[in-house]
């Protein structure tokens, strides 16, 4: 893209078509022979890790939407079928899942880069503006993509980011009914979110293609800040550039997969395992951590129009840098205030980040109105006033010299910021974790589970013990509606042979028909179906059940948190702790209390419960010593079965956990072999350019 | 700055290039697999396709009926005593998909024909007792079978398949 190509193919056929359409030529210059500074560090490899986390969500995507079913009843099991019976289903459910957040953790990185270095400066305003924009297209992408499990925050987090535009005077209400297509979000918001999750990354693809035209007619900003002048100050894109990048983007997919094999819901929120209920909300409503600084800016503004104004105007102020920011000096490096106010502002945004996550009350609400002034003083006032009075320190004649007065120094600054940045963002998650954390109540203990750890596996004689625990016991009020029979036998389960689960199954009398006369029937279970429900709907349920209604248990040890707070939060990245569902669970069984605690009076029909939120729960203590007895010798006590019941559960909830953590295995292995190779030809390659 | 052809070291040079290529290329190439192999048929849908049981008692003679197995309709005829004449009088060396009407039918059940209804040609349902030979007829393109579900005349290339069945009792078979 940077002026007729000299490029000419040999091979006639190839010639024939480049004189007619000149594909070959524009690669080659703007992909080969483009030239690009040599000073540029890694933060400039994101760039090619966002394409890649572009193509890599469309991809996944197509995929998923093959497997998906969008409709308001169907689409939370259609999601859960995907992970348990579509080949490698769980894969790429969990790459596209924690894909998200990994595009919006690069895109971070790269705005803040910019932000850093300048780059939105003369001659790049165009270049800066069109990337405001994918970053507006990505966050209405992901927060549709968010909805499409229809599980209970995909739900409320429609409710609520819908009704934000309820805040427009006079056309709000009519434009909320327009967006939802009904009198609430349902079925008909649900199609068409998913119509345009669909539609919307091409679009981004659309607007990066002008976005990667307007870099090269304008050329790289780099560190130094000054524009290329000679040959010198450049190497060609191939083989520099891109040998630097498939580096970055090697070590970006250990990170990456670290996530999709090991932490895969880490990012997510427990509640939206627990599918949509138009009838309750879930205590925290709390967006995706992406969003999570303004949805503090929106919750500072006591007002709901200004609020809402403020939280638009955080991102659309953005597009307005480039002339806000007016000083000639491009890169922060040579602007010493400038530098440090930076940082600050980086501070700034994870502190809201963090706030976004906090309930909103007492000093979070204050702490969030300054943070919500610093925010926007940053680019109001401290901007243009530092252009004015900061001076800056002399820049480099050329990016040649500039890379001649590199000293070690630099690598040490860069290793110490993306420590700072990994803590910070740490601090936000943790944030995000600790408003899940279960109000008023005790947390559980944490226990050794057999399937924790990035080889855990399943205990089997805990897997059919807790299905044993579980049929006896928790099926008289609880489904297991998404496990088949046919489970029982898959590798990685309970370890039953296939006619196993057919006797297993034949003992469960199934509903099935009509048959010719019209008429449903009873037959005995065959290993294609599920668990049968104990009560054919919910308000059956809840009528047997003095009016509260016993969740399936499916997905319950998935679906259940609590919060470990900070620096727990961190600590568990490192050591793939993921188990808070079955610590939850567990404790549960064994919290009841006879008597309540002196001064606690217990509603009606509630018994007492260590760690339910809140402590009344309506369930009577299920497990008792000596109710089930286990043909292996294993001691017939409440703590026995809770533990292998909560095994069984986990399975119940994750089949495909062991191939999960298998496959993470081998990955890792290659990965971290390709990022070494990598890393020694990027230093043969640039061997030559110093 | 050198060119890419560094004469210093060529070997090393070459091999980590090579080797680094390499190991990108299966990287990709094992990518692919998850990709492709989610199109197959899911675990459910497999599990949906296990066999299923038939009973016999409600199909007089002369009758037939279609059941669907894996997403398929199959046809069981019962047939009549002329049927089964017609298809074993002809000689199997002039037909077209040469099979006796016995390889196609289980011994000592000789009235029960059954077969998947899906046109060999390309793939519409053919009417049963339709045609010159009262056997099938598809309406798509003229192919024409006989009683024993063999090709007798149009595009089609070949009999209409027997899906794998068993018979359970004498009056109830297993499909698949
Ligand atoms: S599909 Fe039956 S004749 Fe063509």
């Amino acid at each position: 893209m940077s002026g007729p190509s000299d490029f000419q193919p040999t091979n006639p056929a190839l010639k024939w078509i480049e004189r007619r359409l000149p594909i070959m030529g524009l690669m080659h210059s703007s992909f080969v022979a483009y030239p690009t500074p040599r000073n540029l560090n890694y933060w400039w490899t994101f760039g090619a890790i966002l394409s890649m986390m572009l193509g890599v969500q469309i991809l996944t995507g197509v995929i998923l939407a093959m497997h998906y079913t969008p409709h308001a009843d169907l689409a939370f099991k259609s999601v859960e079928l995907i992970v348990r019976d579509v080949n490698y289903g769980w894969l790429l459910r969990n790459i596209h899942a924690s894909g998200a957040s990994m595009f919006f953790f690069a895109v971070y990185i790269h705005m803040f880069r910019g932000l850093y270095y300048g780059s939105y400066k003369e001659p790049r305003e165009v270049l800066w503006i069109l990337g405001v924009i994918i970053y507006l297209l990505m966050m209405a992408t992901g927060f549709m993509g968010y909805v499409l499990p229809w599980g209970q925050m995909s739900f409320w987090g429609a409710t609520v980011i819908t009704n934000l535009f309820s805040a427009v005077p006079y056309f709000g209400e009519s434009i909320v009914t327009l967006l939802w297509g009904g009198y609430a979000v349902g079925n008909p918001t649900l199609n068409r979110f998913f119509s345009l999750h669909y539609l919307l990354p091409f679009v981004i693809a659309g607007v990066v293609v002008l976005h990667i035209w307007a870099l090269h007619v304008a050329g790289q900003n780099n560190p130094a800040g000054v524009e290329a002048k000679t040959e010198k100050d450049t190497v060609p894109f191939t083989p520099y550039a891109t040998i630097k990048d498939a580096f970055g983007v090697s070590c970006f997919m250990l990170f990456f997969a670290w996530f999709i094999f090991y932490m895969p819901n880490y990012l997510g929120d427990a509640e939206n395992y627990i599918p949509a209920n138009p009838a309750v909300t879930p205590a925290h409503i709390v967006p995706e951590w992406y969003y999570l600084p303004f949805y503090a800016i929106l919750r500072s503004i006591p007002n709901k129009l200004a609020g809402v104004i403020a939280m638009f105007g955080a991102i659309i102020i953005l597009a307005f840098l480039p002339w806000l920011d007016s000083a000639k000096t491009r890169s922060s490096k040579y602007r010493p205030l400038a530098k440090q106010f930076f940082w600050m502002f980086v501070v700034v945004c994870i502190g809201l980040g963090y706030l976004g996550a906090q309930p909103p009350e007492g000093i979070y609400v204050i702490v969030g109105r300054i943070l919500t002034i610093a925010y926007f003083a940053y680019f109001l006032i401290l901007l243009p006033l530092l252009s004015r009075i900061e001076k800056p320190r002399p820049v480099p004649n050329s990016i040649a010299d500039d890379v001649l007065a590199k000293s070690g120094g630099k690598a040490a600054s860069m290793v110490s910021s993306v420590i700072a940045l990994m803590v910070a963002g740490g601090l936000l998650l943790g944030g995000a974790e600790s408003a899940r954390a279960a109000e008023g109540s005790t947390k559980p203990p944490a226990q050794n589970w057999s399937f924790a750890g990035p080889v855990g596996k399943f205990d089997r004689g805990a897997l059919q013990r807790g299905l044993k625990v579980y049929k006896e016991v928790c099926s008289s009020c609880h489904g297991l509606s998404f496990v088949a029979f046919r489970n029982l036998a898959e590798s990685g389960g309970p370890g039953y042979s296939v006619a196993q689960a057919q006797a297993f199954a034949s003992e469960y009398k199934v509903k099935d028909g009509p048959n010719d006369q019209g008429d449903m029937f009873e037959r005995p279970g065959r290993p294609a179906d599920y668990f049968p429900s104990p009560f054919p709907n919910e308000q059956a349920a809840r009528a047997a059940n003095g009016g509260a209604f016993p969740p399936d248990l499916s997905l319950i040890t998935k679906a259940r948190s609590y919060g470990r707070g900070f620096p727990m939060f961190l600590i568990d990245f490192f050591t793939q702790y993921q188990e808070q569902g079955p610590d939850y669970v567990a404790a549960l069984l064994q919290g009841y209390e006879d008597k309540p605690p002196a001064g606690v009076t217990l509603p009606e029909g509630s018994y007492y419960n260590k760690y339910f939120p809140g402590h009344a729960i309506k369930m009577p203590k299920p497990l008792n010593d000596g109710q089930v007895t286990f043909d292996d010798g294993s001691p017939a006590t409440v703590a026995q079965y809770s533990k292998d019941v909560t095994t069984f559960l986990m399975w119940a909830a994750e089949p495909h956990m062991e191939a999960r953590k298998a496959l993470g295995l081998q990955v890792f292995v290659f990965l971290i072999l390709l990022t070494v190779l990598l890393y020694f030809t990027k230093k043969k390659v640039w061997a030559n350019a110093h | 700055m050198t060119t890419a052809s560094s004469a210093d070291h060529p070997t090393r040079r070459d091999f980590l290039f090579v080797a680094t290529g390499a190991v990108a290329a299966v990287g990709a190439a094992a990518t692919v697999w998850p990709l492709v192999s989610q199109m197959n048929p899911d675990a459910s849908t497999i599990a949906a396709g296990a066999p299923i049981e038939v009973d016999l008692t409600p199909i007089a003679e002369g009758q037939d009926i279609k059941v669907f197995w894996r997403g398929k309709p199959i046809y069981i005829s019962h047939r009549t005593k002329k049927q089964i004449d017609e298809a074993r009088k002809v000689p199997v060396a002039s037909l077209p998909d040469p099979q006796s009407d016995e390889a196609r039918v289980k011994p000592g059940h000789d009235q029960w024909l059954v077969v998947v209804g899906i046109c060999t040609h390309l793939g519409c349902i053919p009417i049963a007792h339709e045609g010159a030979y009262d056997g099938f007829f598809c309406p798509c393109h003229g192919s024409v079978y006989d009683t024993s579900g063999r090709i007798r005349q149009g595009p089609a290339p070949s009999n209409l398949a027997v899906p794998p069945y068993t018979f359970v009792s004498d009056t109830k078979i297993q499909i698949g």
